[in-house]
């Protein structure tokens, strides 16, 4: 069975902002495999926020079936799920990622303090966030710096790295290369790649931006697994 | 760690919040000077009179006869014959006896007749006695000791002369016989401040050519023999005793008040005293009840610090939310945030007590003669900041509840 193994099940998933009777958002089917690298492509307002909230289980669909990692977040309560999504998903989104008032070092632990089993995971976590660290190439000292002191680049991979940290299953990344610099972009992707690969981590990354699918090994139009039509009927 | 990023977001807002904790620092000074000053006045009050164990007069009620013969407010209706005063003071228990004799004035300070006993038996906070700042204690019949509120308010010195009027706010003057001022008293913060003090016999002396409150037309006997005649007083207004032992107290007191010779009361200073301060004390509760609307106002400046600030705080309340912590963990943040507040508040304002005492201490006894004492806070002054942080988070939950719901609704995406 597919999804015994994948890492990401969706299934007839049929959602509607309350209030807005005209948008609503329906997947037939959307699966992502194990360390699999997936690109979702789509406009924006054609409901990605949306599907990343679904999937990250700040709302829940009013049909069909979210399974991530193998577990029905529907069947979960809010706090469980919250509990989840920091077990389960690293984050990392366009801009304005981190707290700015904190330093690096406990934007990058934020995570584990939430999520026990990902936190027992990681029975050194300075050295480990110092190693994310050096690997997606940010210097050693900036560790103990504000946040709020770093370049949009450098707190893009504070973000990537505080994603990383205790290796969860799902990375979901929204366009977060949007704010970056073509060069940087580059050495962002690649970086991030690397560690993803080196985890094992399934990665999620939504974009509008179509010239980033060479990186990655599937890519998927959000038209082609959205039948938005039907959920306006 | 979400302590230290508690503190962290506090730190990133410091201008507000600064003033915030300012606004509460302030108002907890305030209410903790305005809780000291009661209780010193409280204190001061209680301590007008002490090692005395019983005031002696004509029958009346207990606090019209604290009023005249320690405050020196309102008149006796009835004075205390010499017999009975010295009925009393030939009792076994009586340890001493000072007379007073009130009833004439000097400008708008009661004058008292009185022996010089009295200088040794009047104690006031706690036991001190009275000092002379300059001068002596009378020795002459004609010599007035007066306290430091006369000396200072009718520009007095040692040797001035001073005539003595007959009765309160009148205008028939003691001219023929004037007193010259022996001594100054130091401040007490007690009524004797505002006292011109003779001897007994002195009383007796401005009243040889009187009668019935007037003068006898014609009559004027001459200082020197005034001097010469036994002035012995027919009737006191008071009298302040003191007892060998605290057990006779009470038998002595019911000894005075049966007496049956005439209708005599004795009180103790410190039950009349009590009672009197219940009705002096209702404008501390007025005090305390404002300084408390200034701490609410605080607060509630505090809760509207937190409220405007939500909306600029809406990225990191989604940051929060998106790394998997709970609505409620929001909620607690901002709650959190606001006892932290209150707390530092609550600390710097006591500081700011104690700075404030250091300095005000020995102007506010040199003014008012009130002694406010510089101690480690009561426990009762503990339950205040412990009050002050805990409404500060109750306040905090209003707006604490309102981020809860908006980061309910936002999820961990903002649109902003």
């Amino acid at each position: 069975m597919p999804e015994q193994t994948s890492i990401l099940d969706l299934k007839d998933v049929g959602y509607r902002w309350p209030g807005r009777a005209s948008f609503g958002l329906t997947i037939p089917q959307f699966t992502l495999a194990p360390a699999e690298t997936v690109l979702l492509l789509g406009e924006s307002g054609s409901g990605k926020s949306t599907l990343l909230s679904l999937i990250c289980g700040t709302i829940t669909a009013d049909a069909g079936r979210v399974r991530v990692a193998g577990t029905d977040i529907a069947a979960l309560s809010a706090g469980k799920r919250d509990r989840f999504r920091a077990e389960h998903i690293g984050l990392i989104f366009q801009q304005f990622n981190l707290l700015p008032f904190a330093r690096v070092i406990d934007n990058i632990l934020l995570p584990l303090r939430f999520a026990p089993q990902r936190r027992a995971r990681v029975p050194a976590p300075q050295e480990d966030a110092q190693n994310l660290c050096a690997d997606l190439g940010l210097p050693t000292k900036l560790i103990n710096a504000k946040a709020g002191t770093l370049s949009v680049g450098q707190q893009q991979r504070v973000a990537a790295a505080r994603a990383l940290i205790g290796a969860p299953p799902l990375i979901v990344a929204d366009e977060p290369t949007s704010s970056l610099d073509a060069a940087t972009q580059a050495t962002f992707l690649h970086l991030l790649f690397t560690q993803a690969r080196a985890h094992g981590t399934t990665l999620l990354m939504v974009s509008h931006d179509a010239r980033l699918a060479e990186h990655f090994d599937r890519v998927v139009q959000m038209s082609d697994i959205t039948q938005p039509h039907l959920a306006a009927a | 760690m979400i302590l230290r990023l508690a503190f962290g977001s506090l730190l990133a807002r410091a201008v507000t919040v600064a003033m915030t904790i300012l606004a509460i620092a302030l108002s907890v000074a305030l209410f903790l000077g305005v809780e000291k000053v009661r209780t010193g006045a409280k204190a001061s009050f209680a301590d007008t009179i002490s090692g005395t164990d019983l005031i002696v007069g004509a029958r009346s009620g207990s606090v019209q006869l604290l009023l005249y013969s320690v405050f020196r407010i309102g008149n006796a209706t009835n004075n205390l014959t010499w017999e009975s005063y010295q009925d009393i003071a030939a009792r076994p228990e009586v340890d001493w006896i000072v007379p007073i004799s009130l009833g004439d004035s000097h400008r708008q300070f009661r004058v008292m007749g009185t022996t010089t006993a009295f200088f040794e038996r009047y104690k006031y906070r706690t036991g001190q006695s009275l000092a002379v700042e300059r001068g002596v204690i009378m020795e002459d019949l004609f010599d007035a000791v007066i306290g430091a509120d006369v000396a200072a308010t009718l520009g007095y010195d040692v040797g001035d002369p001073i005539v003595v009027a007959h009765g309160l706010a009148s205008f028939i003057e003691h001219d023929d016989q004037p007193f010259r001022v022996s001594g100054i008293l130091q401040k007490t913060g007690t009524p004797v401040d505002r006292t011109v003090v003779v001897s007994l016999e002195a009383i007796e002396a401005i009243h040889v050519d009187w009668r019935s409150g007037a003068r006898i037309p014609g009559q004027s006997t001459p200082a020197e023999t005034i001097r010469q005649m036994t002035l012995e007083p027919q009737a006191v207004t008071a009298a302040l005793v003191g007892v060998k032992s605290r057990l006779q107290v009470f038998n002595l007191q019911r000894a005075i008040n049966e007496y049956p010779q005439e209708p005599l009361l004795a009180i103790l200073p410190g039950v009349a005293l009590q009672e009197l301060w219940q009705i002096v004390g209702i404008a501390e509760t007025a005090l305390i009840a404002v300084s408390g609307m200034v701490i609410v106002t605080a607060l509630i400046g505090m809760m509207a610090t937190i409220f405007s600030s939500l909306s600029e705080r809406r990225r990191e309340m989604a940051i929060f939310r998106a790394m998997g912590a709970r609505p409620r963990v929001i909620l607690s943040l901002l709650v959190l945030e606001a006892a932290m507040m209150a707390a530092i508040g609550a600390l710097i304002g006591l500081a700011l007590l104690y700075v404030s005492l250091l300095f005000a201490q020995p102007l506010v006894d040199a003014a008012f003669g009130l002694w406010l004492p510089i101690e480690a806070p009561t426990l009762r002054e503990l339950w205040v900041l412990i009050g002050v942080v805990a409404a500060g988070a109750i306040v905090s939950l209003v707006p604490a509840i309102r981020a809860y719901r908006m980061s309910l609704a936002d999820g961990m995406m903002v649109r902003i």
